[in-house]
């Protein structure tokens, strides 16, 4: 088991997500230190791709920008040596396989074990291809994070019951991005899933305000926001580390309103 | 390992969401095609509506011409709409209303499947929205005001490159946000399996006829089957029925642009490497860290950074073969065919015209080769103005 557990022990976690090299590698290095010093208990990292299919735009022009000054995979091994120097706050990389699949799976993860890497979170990677990564990733510590969606159905019981790590609960059909309102029955797939799994359950897609946040965290082991912080990022640029403690620190104490 | 393998190529690389959709599809697909009724109204609609089936013509002057093997042309660019599109596009929308969808999408980069959804949409009566790179609509203004024309709605992609691989993108997009009344309508061999399974089966029709005619034509089945590859859906199509044939040669043209040494082709099967992209492994066009990368052709419907993943699989065989055609080339063939034949094909057939014209004189004369003319050339005559130099404005 990796360390990822440790997020959800104090309370409903907070996880939050940014796109690695947005704006630049250095203030990626920063903003996430910047996060887990307000109690972000556990950092989503996003490897830039070209072609980000199941992102909306927000996350899009995160990419882009990333892109924009070529941040590599090697790039983003970067960033997380330079994090772990300073703290062991649980991180995940959020990526499409194929960048993945590029580098080499043997030579990706190795990389990830020596850095403390605890997860991957593939969008494009459902149960059925999961065999691509799956004993590779979990023979050096890192943990595969399963999605379940609104639409999963009978799907829950195969994929709570191979998951590792935590579930990622996606909350409504569509791609990432801020929504005003969250209409799915997100009560009655927690306790399906329940039912299969005891790990901590985290919801993520369309989560931006600390209304939402407290909703979720009642019935949510962690609440998961992207799009709102990487907003953040876009407004403020290179002085976004204030405003994104500011939001984080509130996020995280609406989660256990 | 998933379905839909074709060796190690293939699968259903897509995000959670759209797993179920994908699974009831291909039951959907598996229990219509085994109806008798709905084969029945599609080969009916292929018929009466669509033209089928399209003719073999015998390129009497072209074949005197390059002094080789006899050449025919499948015809097509007869079809309604002006392109094989409508073949997959009938039997898809079809099924999307037979699955109680009221609303289909589709991606589109010259805009001939586009267009042809928009038709079929019409038709059926079903909502139509097409996803389609800026640049694209640019260089296909006329396609545009078609697809209007027809009822359906135009999305003007921005993101990325604007040209077809980001109208994929947004459709998918679109598509699991409204996986319940959608289907989205893919335009060739490619994506998550069922797609590359059920585009092929639709195109299939092309070397089913193609096989028919040629017996009755010449008595024995063509030397070489010649056709141009995008996404793959044609060839597919005119490979399909003769890859059990294995005398018969299986040749795609791929856009090899200003050439396949400079950054401006979309040649995957000569310039790719393997990789994971739109729903499928495959060959993909990218950069050193799996960045997909940006391609480029004279030809719209060929500007793709990748290829149906049974084509990757047909060259690892050996079954079938690959070679690139640059615009030049291409150029040179649809001015040719124009006026050789009185055709004007459309400049991504005009690459399998432009290979077996390579081909053809190395051939004996008893000896013949299909071309499969995927399309015509009607949506390419201004920007080939445009490539000579003539300004259609003065
Ligand atoms: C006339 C024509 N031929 C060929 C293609 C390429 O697609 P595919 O490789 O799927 O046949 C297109 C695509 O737009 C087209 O319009």
């Amino acid at each position: 088991m990796s360390k990822i557990s440790s997020a959800f022990e104090n309370g409903t976690a907070f996880i939050g997500f940014l796109t690695a090299g947005d704006p630049t590698i250095d203030k990626t290095v920063e903003y996430i230190l910047a996060m887990e010093e307000v109690g972000c208990d556990l950092v989503e990292i996003g490897i830039p791709f070209s072609d980000p299919m199941a992102e909306g735009v927000v996350i899009q022009d995160a990419n882009v920008r990333a892109l924009k000054h070529n941040t590599t995979t090697d790039d983003v091994f970067d960033i997380v040596a330079r994090v772990r120097e300073k703290t062991d706050i649980p991180l995940v990389f959020l990526t499409y396989i194929n960048p993945v699949f590029f580098y080499g799976y043997e030579r990706f993860f190795k990389r990830c074990a020596e850095l403390g890497i605890d997860g991957i979170i593939s969008p494009d990677l459902p149960y059925e291809e999961k065999g691509e990564i799956k004993d590779i990733a979990l023979s050096n510590g890192v943990d595969v994070i399963s999605l379940i969606a609104p639409t999963s159905k009978q799907r829950i019981q195969k994929i709570a019951s191979d998951a590792t790590g935590f579930i990622y609960v996606v909350s409504s059909l569509g791609v990432t991005g801020m929504r005003s309102e969250i209409k799915t029955d997100l009560n009655a797939i927690l306790s399906d899933i329940r039912e299969v799994t005891d790990l901590p359950l985290a919801v993520g897609f369309g989560i931006n305000t600390p209304e939402q946040a407290t909703e979720i965290g009642k019935i949510a082991d962690g609440v998961i926001v992207g799009s709102a912080i990487v907003k953040i990022i876009e407004q403020y640029g290179e002085d976004a580390a204030e405003p994104l403690k500011e939001y984080v620190s509130s996020m995280k104490k609406a989660s256990n309103e | 390992m998933s379905r839909g393998r074709y060796g190690e190529y293939g699968g259903q690389y897509i995000s959670e969401t759209l797993m179920n959709e994908l699974l009831y599809l291909e039951e959907q697909y598996n229990h219509y095609m085994n109806d008798p009724d709905f084969v029945e109204e599609l080969n009916t609609l292929l018929k009466e509506y669509a033209g089928r089936p399209s003719l073999l013509y015998y390129a009497k002057r072209m074949t005197e011409d390059l002094g080789g093997a006899k050449i025919y042309l499948k015809r097509e660019d007869l079809n309604h709409t002006g392109a094989h599109k409508i073949n997959n596009v009938l039997g898809q929308v079809l099924l999307a209303k037979k699955m109680g969808k009221t609303r289909v999408i589709a991606e589109t980069g010259a805009g001939q499947h586009g267009v042809a959804t928009a038709t079929a949409a019409a038709l059926l009566d079903m909502e139509c929205e097409v996803f389609m790179g800026e640049v694209d609509t640019k260089r296909q203004a006329l396609n545009v005001y078609r697809m209007e024309l027809l009822g359906a709605k135009v999305h003007s992609v921005k993101s990325g490159t604007q040209t077809l691989k980001d109208a994929v993108n947004d459709a998918f997009r679109d598509w699991i946000a409204r996986v319940h009344d959608t289907n989205y309508v893919i335009g060739s061999t490619m994506g998550p399996h069922p797609f590359p399974m059920i585009v092929r089966d639709f195109q299939a029709v092309i070397s089913a006829e193609a096989k028919e005619q040629f017996l009755e034509k010449e008595g024995k089945l063509p030397d070489a089957v010649i056709a141009c590859v995008g996404g793959g859906s044609n060839a597919m199509g005119a490979f399909y029925n003769f890859i059990e044939d294995e005398d018969v040669k299986l040749i795609g043209c791929e856009a090899g642009g200003k050439g396949i040494d400079t950054p401006y082709n979309a040649a995957a099967l000569t310039n790719g490497k393997i990789g994971i992209f739109h729903g499928m492994k495959s060959i993909f066009n990218q950069g050193d860290y799996g960045q997909i990368a940006p391609v480029y052709s004279v030809s719209a419907g060929l500007d793709y950074p990748g290829v149906g993943p049974e084509h990757a699989y047909l060259r690892d065989t050996g079954r079938a073969e690959y070679v690139p055609i640059t615009d030049e080339e291409a150029v040179v063939a649809f001015e040719y065919l124009s006026k050789m034949e009185g055709i004007i094909p459309a400049i991504e057939s005009a690459h399998a015209v432009a290979h077996a014209m390579k081909i053809a004189p190395e051939m004996d004369k008893d000896e013949t080769i299909m071309i499969c003319l995927s399309g015509r050339g009607d949506k390419d005559v201004r920007s080939i103005a445009e490539y000579r130099g003539v300004d259609l404005n003065e």
